[in-house]
């Protein structure tokens, strides 16, 4: 057994995959193109060689009745696993996710739980355009009776989705295009990473980041610029937008008493906006600055370059957000604004 | 196959349905059942003659309307009461009301209000019998008016590819709340939808809990040589209205002559004249079913109405 083994956020995904469906026979993946020679970014590939097609669908491109489906064999007793390449894709199957997997349970008073797992990718990098990149973790959390992970690390993902493949609630799961070819140690041995526990990913005294997904990735890069300004940040990856750790948050802000939240969604009516309200509620007398968010602006992705690299916040809006916050005078960035690595190299067509 | 159990059996069940829906329909006005009621008055003989090819380990998904495939799948009569009466002791413990009738031990898996909702949970169902190689079959009702829907058609087309044991039973009356099916279609042949699938479809009187039966029957029989998914149309009448207690001919979309010519073709009557002419069952024995489900009723409401309120699961 080697625990320093690393491995891609992809490879994790897939090896959680194969080792969720070794576990529990009624594990099953329904997806477009699960059993194709990409499978999802090569997320699926392993699990339709090992377990075939019988275990492995390819499914038609009916995103609402696919749902359904996933549905109805949740409710009989299989665990479902549904993959999306796109987030932008589940908008087909918003009833069947919001009017039935969430409300199964509930509606049976109880009796029957709705163990489905749905995967789908935020698309970023390479001219996605408006209906190839969005990142809607707050439509799905909005909504009782689902689970909404957001894994921001190979280590996360693997651990996450297994805890999803034997959890009873349905499980959505929003991964990030760009964090696909990311590294990190993951153990060989199945292993767990519990709903609702948030980590901290960095330790620091002057103020808190609570960041989600590749945003986790982008405030590390900030914090790692700021440390050399002398400005120690602690960030926060809640891991889950629903359920959220709110203890983990308030711990850190109690101490910090200043807060930035990042998310790759919209701002507007966004995770972020939930977080500060529940901080808000909680430390509104221990903050020394208003919380300060870092997200999308409220308009659709655009296509062009020149017009991509402008819309997506990364590391010199966050410094700039933690300096505003700190009010030590600096404002504004003066330097040309970079892209983050991944995204700068991020090869098409996909 | 029609002998005197099955006409028993059957019998006992409309007039169950019809004589439950009628005691909502009266206690209804007294405002103590606190939720939307679509009565199945005039539809019983498809959920009856469905139900008849079915047992305990066969699955039923249902709708909005899912009194009658409730009971006739055999779902518990006190437990369906007290879920109207937003009790403890009702089905779902009174969370679902009248629209989401649930009874698992007997296979009836729950009914969505969302017009079209619970086919393809129905086509799940049967992927999940299909994986783990169960005999057993599942079956989605719905409406005329969810045949408009985007999902059954992507539920046929999956139920078709995999041959999955599914039987797609709509209950064609004709109006969706109040739209009729001229205005909302070219054509009434909704029957034919699963054609482009390889799905066999037949349109049945569905007032004849014989004809529906029989259509089951080779549906199910279908299943069981692994041939997949049948879709069954019964063309029967609602004669209460969309939503509530009251006689549908008010609002001007039915008349009152409709309303007649269907009364006349009142399934539980025809079901009844059949066995009465066919000696399956004697008047006295009708009698006597009739008399003991009256009373089965009135214990159900009773007890409903003395039962512990809801509680927060």
């Amino acid at each position: 057994m080697n625990k320093k083994r690393t491995l891609t956020y992809r490879e994790a995904i897939s090896e959680a995959l194969v080792q969720g469906m070794e576990a529990d026979s009624n594990v099953f993946i329904m997806g477009c193109g699960v059993d194709d020679e990409g499978g999802i970014f090569g997320t699926t590939q392993d699990a339709f060689k090992r377990f075939g097609g019988a275990r492995v669908m390819d499914a038609p491109l009916a995103e609402n009745a696919i749902a359904g489906i996933g549905v109805g064999a949740a409710v009989t007793g299989m665990r479902p696993v549904i993959v999306h390449a796109r987030n932008d894709f589940l908008l087909l199957a918003m009833d069947q996710i919001v009017n039935h997997a969430s409300k199964w349970n509930f509606m049976s008073g109880g009796k029957l739980d709705c163990p489905l797992v749905i995967r789908a990718i935020v698309g970023r990098g390479w001219g996605q355009g408006a209906q190839h990149s969005q990142s809607l973790q707050a439509l799905f959390s909005h909504i009782p009776g689902i689970k909404v992970m957001l894994p921001a690390t190979a280590y996360d993902a693997k651990g996450l989705l297994l805890s999803s493949l034997r959890d009873n609630q349905t499980v959505i799961s929003i991964e990030h295009r760009l964090l696909y070819e990311t590294k990190d140690s993951v153990p060989v041995e199945p292993y767990f990473v519990p709903f609702g526990k948030g980590t901290l990913k960095r330790k620091g005294a002057d103020l808190t980041i609570v960041a989600f997904s590749f945003m986790v990735k982008e405030a590390m890069d900030a914090a790692h610029r700021l440390a050399e300004e002398g400005i120690e940040v602690e960030i926060i990856d809640p891991r889950c937008s629903s359920p959220l750790d709110m203890d983990l948050i308030l711990e850190s802000v109690q101490k910090t008493c200043r807060l930035l939240v990042a998310d790759t969604g919209w701002s507007s009516y966004g995770i972020s906006a939930e977080v500060c309200t529940r901080v808000y509620g909680q430390l509104f007398d221990r903050l020394k600055a208003p919380i300060r968010r870092v997200a999308l602006p409220d308009v659709p992705t655009p296509c062009a370059s020149n017009l991509e690299k402008e819309y997506y916040p990364g590391v010199d809006a966050l410094v700039d957000a933690c300096h505003i916050l700190l009010d030590n005078g600096r404002e504004g960035n003066t330097t040309e604004k970079l892209l983050p690595a991944e995204h700068a190299r991020f090869q098409g067509p996909f | 196959m029609i002998d005197h159990q099955w006409a028993e059996k059957a019998y006992t069940l409309l007039v169950t349905i019809r004589k439950t829906e009628e005691a909502i329909a009266s206690e209804y006005k007294n405002q103590e059942m606190r939720c939307p009621v679509h009565l199945s008055i005039g539809q019983e003989a498809i959920a009856v003659g469905v139900s008849m090819c079915l047992g305990n380990e066969d699955i039923v998904f249902s709708n909005h309307r899912c009194h009658s495939h409730y009971l006739a799948k055999g779902g518990n009569l006190n437990a369906m009461i007290a879920e109207l009466y937003g009790k403890s002791t009702g089905c779902v413990k009174g969370l679902g009301g009248s629209m989401h009738l649930m009874d698992d031990e007997v296979g009836m898996l729950g009914a969505s209000s969302i017009v079209g909702g619970s086919i393809p949970l129905a086509v799940g169902a049967g992927l999940t019998l299909k994986m783990r190689e169960k005999p057993h079959v599942a079956v989605t009702f719905f409406g005329d008016g969810a045949s408009e829907e985007g999902v059954f058609h992507e539920s046929m087309n999956f139920a078709a590819l995999k041959k999955l044991p599914v039987v797609f039973v709509c209950e064609n009356n004709f109006t969706a709340t109040s739209s009729p099916l001229s205005s909302r279609r070219p054509m009434d042949n909704i029957f034919r939808h699963g054609e482009v699938f390889g799905i066999p479809g037949t349109s049945v009187d569905g007032n004849d809990v014989v004809a529906v039966y029989e259509a089951t029957r080779d549906a199910v029989q279908r299943i069981r040589k692994g041939e997949g998914p049948s879709l069954i149309e019964g063309k029967t009448f609602r004669m209460l209205k969309h939503v509530g207690p009251e006689i549908d001919t008010s609002s001007g979309v039915r008349t009152q002559e409709e309303w007649n010519r269907w009364q006349e073709k009142c399934p539980v009557k025809k079901f009844e004249e059949l066995c009465l002419n066919e000696d399956l069952l004697s008047a006295r024995e009708t009698e006597k079913i009739q008399k003991r489900i009256e009373m089965k009723i009135d214990r159900a409401f009773e007890l409903a109405k003395s039962d512990p309120v809801a509680q927060w699961i």
